[in-house]
C-alpha cells in the first residue's frame, strides 16, 4: 500500500463517512446518530470560521499558555549519544498535559450548541481534570467517568476533579479501567443526549470525534514544525510520541505527515512484555475490529471479545486506538513500537534526574523509545518527542513501585 | 414465508399482539438456555430474542450487562450461541429466533460465514446495536443472501427523513426503542410511543415491535395498544437474578420459573390491551 501514499492522501481523510481507509466510521446505537450528525454539521461550519478559530487560539494562548516550548534536552542527549533530543513541552500547559488543547476546543463546541452538561471518560485523570477545568471556567455541569482501578492509582487527579466541581463516577464494570469508563460515558450520553455534550478525550470514538480531536491537537505539531525550523534550521528527522488512544501522537504527527523525510514512531504500552499478553499494544499485536464507535486495531480474542489490558500507566491502558493510527500503520507512514513498564520507569527516572523534568508515566514510554532511537542516529540529526504531560499525578505509583511510602 | 412473517400473519388473523422476551444466551447457565427458551415459548412468547454476550455491551443497563458478564464467565461465544439455536430448533421449528448483539463478534466471525452459520442453525433475524444503517451494508447483504432479516432500530431521536430511509431497507419487523437510554432504564412515555409508532406506520406496512422500558403487565398492555409486538428483557433477567439470590442451592429450573411467571403475567397484560 505504501506506493499509493501521496501528500494529498493525508488531507483526504476522514472521508464524509468518517473513514480513514477501512477504519473509523460511526458504529453507535441509533439514538446517538442524530447527535453525531448535529455535531458534524456544527463543526463543518466552525472549522474554518474565523471567529471560532480566534476564540480557540486566544484561549490556547492566554488560558493554556501556548505556544509550549520546544526544549533541547542536551544533557540527556549527551548521556545517550547520537541524535539531539528536543522535547515538545505539553507538560507546561495549564493542567499539565496536552489533553487541555482538546477540551478547550470541545467546550467551545458545547457552548455553541448551548449544552449545559458535559461528560467525559478518563484513564489517567488528565482528560478528566482538563474537562473539569473547562467546565468550571464555563459554568457547565461536569460528570467524569473513571474506572474503579484508575480511581485508586490516580487519586490526586480524582481530588483535583472534585475540587474543580466535577462529579467523579466510579465505574465498576468489566476491567474497571479506561475502556469501561468509555462504555459508561456512552451509556450516559445515550440517556441524556438532549442536554449533554460528550467530551471524548482522545482520537477515538465515532466520527466526527477522531477528526475534531485531531484538529484541536494539531496545534502541537504546527508549533513544533515552526520551532524546529527556527531552532534547528530544519525539520526533525524523527518524531516520537506515546499512543494510548493516540491524541498527543496525532497532534504532533499530523502537520508533518506530508514531510517525507520525517520518520514517525508511535509508542504503545508494552506492559510486562508483548510476549506475555499483559500489555496495551493493539497496533503492535492486535487485529482489526469494532469498539467504541469505530473500526480500528483492537486487543481481542478469537470470539471478538475485547481483552483486558495492562500498563503501569493508566492513560495507555486501553485495548483500542484511534482509527487514523490504524490507517497510518496500514499505509506504512508511521511505525508503531512498544515500550515495557520497566523501560518506561527507567526513562521516567532518567529524565527526572538528568533534565529536572518529571514526565507522566504515559510520556515516559515515548522517552524510552526516543532514547533507543537517538542512540541509533547521528549528532547532525534531531528528534522531537512529545512530552505529553507532567508526572506529578504518578509519583505515588512510582513510589509504591520503588517500595517507598510517601 | 419466513417464520417471522408467518408469526405476524397468524397473530393478525387472531387479533393478537406478539410478545418477545429477551434473555442472554448462557445466562444463568449455558446448559439451561435451550430449556429456558422452550419455557418462554410455553409461557406465551411468540418470538425469542437471544442476546449474544459481548465484553462491552454499550447499550445495556446494569441488569443486562451483568447477564453478559455471567455468560462470558460461563465460556459463551457466538459459535456456542448458534449451537444453542440449532439445539432449540430440534424441538421447535415454528418460533422465530432473533439474535441481538454487537458488531465485533460478527466482524471477527466474518459476515458471510456468520450469515450462513446462522441460517444453518435456524436463526431468523439479527439486531446489531452498533450497526446503524450507515455501517450495516456488509452484514445486511450477507444476511439477505441467505434469507435472514436484519432488524433495524428506530429511536425517539431518529428524525423523520431518516425513519423513511430506514423503513425502506427494513425486513422482518421494525424495532422501536421506546426510551432514550440503555436497556432497563428510563420512564416509559406511552403517549410518545403511540405517536411515534403511528408515524412509523404511515411509512411502512412492516410490523412494529417496541422495546426498552417495558417491565410488567401494565406497561406491556399500554404499549401493545399501539405496537404489534412488545419486547421485555431487563425485567425478566432481574427476576431471575433475584430468585437466584433468594436461596441457596436452587435448581436452575426454579430460577427460570421466576422469568416464566413474569412473562405469563405480561402475556395476560398484552392480551388484555385495549387496542
Ligand atoms: C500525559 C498523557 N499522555 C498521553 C496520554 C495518552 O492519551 P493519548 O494517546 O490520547 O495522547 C494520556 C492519557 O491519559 C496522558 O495523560
Amino acid at each position: 500500500m505504501t506506493s499509493e501514499v501521496t501528500p494529498e492522501l493525508f488531507a483526504s481523510v476522514p472521508d464524509q463517512d468518517g473513514r480513514f481507509g477501512r477504519f473509523g466510521g460511526k458504529f453507535v446505537a441509533e439514538t446517538l446518530m442524530s447527535a453525531l450528525a448535529d455535531l458534524e454539521q456544527l463543526y463543518a461550519g466552525l472549522k474554518d470560521d474565523e471567529v471560532f478559530q480566534r476564540e480557540f487560539d486566544e484561549d490556547l494562548a492566554h488560558y493554556v499558555g501556548r505556544p509550549s516550548p520546544l526544549y533541547e534536552a542536551s544533557r540527556l542527549s549527551d548521556a545517550i549519544g547520537g541524535a539531539r533530543i528536543l522535547l515538545k513541552r505539553e507538560d507546561l500547559n495549564h493542567t499539565g498535559a496536552h489533553k487541555v488543547n482538546n477540551t478547550i476546543g470541545q467546550a467551545l463546541l458545547a457552548k455553541y450548541m448551548g449544552k449545559k452538561r458535559v461528560i467525559a471518560e478518563t484513564g489517567a485523570g488528565q482528560h478528566g481534570v482538563a474537562s473539569a477545568t473547562v467546565a468550571a471556567r464555563l459554568g457547565l455541569e461536569c460528570h467524569v467517568f473513571m474506572g474503579e482501578e484508575d480511581i485508586l492509582r490516580q487519586a490526586l487527579n480524582v481530588y483535583r476533579m472534585k475540587l474543580l466541581g466535577a462529579r467523579v463516577v466510579s465505574v465498576t464494570s468489566g476491567s474497571r479501567t479506561l475502556k469501561d469508563a468509555m462504555n459508561e460515558a456512552m451509556r450516559d450520553w445515550v440517556t441524556n443526549v438532549d442536554d449533554t455534550f460528550y467530551i471524548i478525550g482522545t482520537v477515538a470514538g465515532p466520527h466526527p470525534y477522531p477528526m475534531l480531536v485531531r484538529d484541536f491537537q494539531s496545534v502541537i505539531g504546527r508549533e513544533a514544525r515552526a520551532q524546529s525550523l527556527t531552532q534547528c534550521g530544519k525539520l526533525p528527522d524523527a518524531l516520537v510520541a506515546c499512543v494510548g488512544g493516540g491524541s498527543n501522537a496525532i497532534g504532533l504527527f499530523h502537520p508533518f505527515l506530508q514531510d517525507e523525510g520525517v520518520a514517525m514512531y508511535g509508542v504503545e504500552a508494552g506492559g510486562k512484555g508483548l510476549e506475555t499478553g499483559e500489555h496495551a499494544a493493539p497496533l503492535s499485536v492486535g487485529s482489526p475490529g469494532v469498539l467504541h464507535g469505530n473500526r480500528t486495531y483492537l486487543m481481542q480474542d478469537d470470539d471478538g471479545q475485547i481483552l483486558e489490558t495492562h500498563s503501569v500507566s493508566a492513560g495507555l491502558d486501553y485495548p483500542g486506538v484511534g482509527p487514523e493510527h490504524a490507517w497510518l500503520k496500514d499505509i506504512g507512514r508511521v511505525q508503531y513500537v512498544a515500550a515495557n513498564d520497566d523501560e518506561a520507569l527507567a526513562a521516567f527516572h532518567r529524565l527526572t534526574r538528568v533534565e529536572g523534568i518529571i514526565p507522566a508515566l504515559e510520556t515516559a514510554h515515548a522517552m524510552a523509545h526516543a532514547e533507543k532511537l537517538a542512540a541509533s542516529m547521528s549528532p547532525e540529526q534531531h528528534i522531537v518527542v512529545n512530552l505529553s504531560g507532567r508526572g506529578d499525578k504518578d509519583i505515588l505509583t512510582v513510589a509504591a513501585l520503588d517500595g517507598i511510602e510517601v | 414465508m419466513s417464520r417471522l412473517s408467518q408469526v405476524f400473519v397468524d397473530l393478525q388473523s387472531g387479533k393478537r399482539k406478539a410478545l418477545i422476551p429477551y434473555v442472554v444466551a448462557g445466562d444463568p447457565s449455558p446448559e439451561g438456555t435451550v430449556s429456558l427458551l422452550h419455557s418462554l415459548v410455553d409461557a406465551g412468547a411468540d418470538i425469542l430474542e437471544l442476546g449474544v454476550p459481548f465484553s462491552d455491551p454499550m447499550s445495556e443497563g446494569a441488569v443486562i450487562q451483568k447477564g453478559h458478564e455471567r455468560a462470558l464467565a460461563n465460556g459463551m461465544s457466538l459459535q456456542r450461541v448458534l449451537g444453542m439455536v440449532a439445539e432449540f430448533r430440534k424441538d421447535n421449528d415454528r418460533t422465530p429466533v432473533v439474535m441481538m448483539g454487537y458488531a465485533n463478534p460478527i466482524e471477527r466471525f466474518g459476515y458471510e460465514t456468520f450469515a450462513s452459520a446462522s441460517a444453518d442453525a435456524g436463526v431468523d433475524g439479527l439486531i446489531t446495536v452498533d450497526l446503524p444503517p450507515e455501517e450495516v451494508d456488509g452484514v445486511d447483504g450477507a444476511l439477505k443472501a441467505v434469507g435472514l432479516d436484519n432488524i433495524f432500530l428506530i429511536s425517539p431521536t431518529t428524525p423523520e427523513p431518516r425513519v423513511q430511509k430506514i423503513v425502506e431497507r427494513a425486513r422482518g419487523f421494525i424495532y422501536y426503542v421506546a426510551v432514550k437510554g440503555v436497556t432497563g432504564s428510563g420512564q416509559l412515555d406511552t403517549d410518545e410511543v403511540a405517536r411515534s409508532v403511528s408515524l412509523i406506520r404511515e411509512k411502512t406496512t412492516l410490523p412494529i415491535a417496541v422495546g426498552f422500558g417495558i417491565k410488567d403487565a401494565a406497561s406491556a398492555s399500554a404499549v401493545a395498544a399501539s405496537a404489534d409486538a412488545v419486547v421485555v428483557g431487563s425485567a425478566l433477567i432481574a427476576e431471575m437474578e433475584q430468585k437466584a439470590h433468594s436461596a441457596e442451592g436452587l435448581e436452575e429450573i426454579q430460577i427460570h420459573g421466576a422469568a416464566v411467571q413474569l412473562l405469563q403475567s405480561i402475556r395476560a397484560g398484552v392480551d388484555s390491551s385495549p387496542s
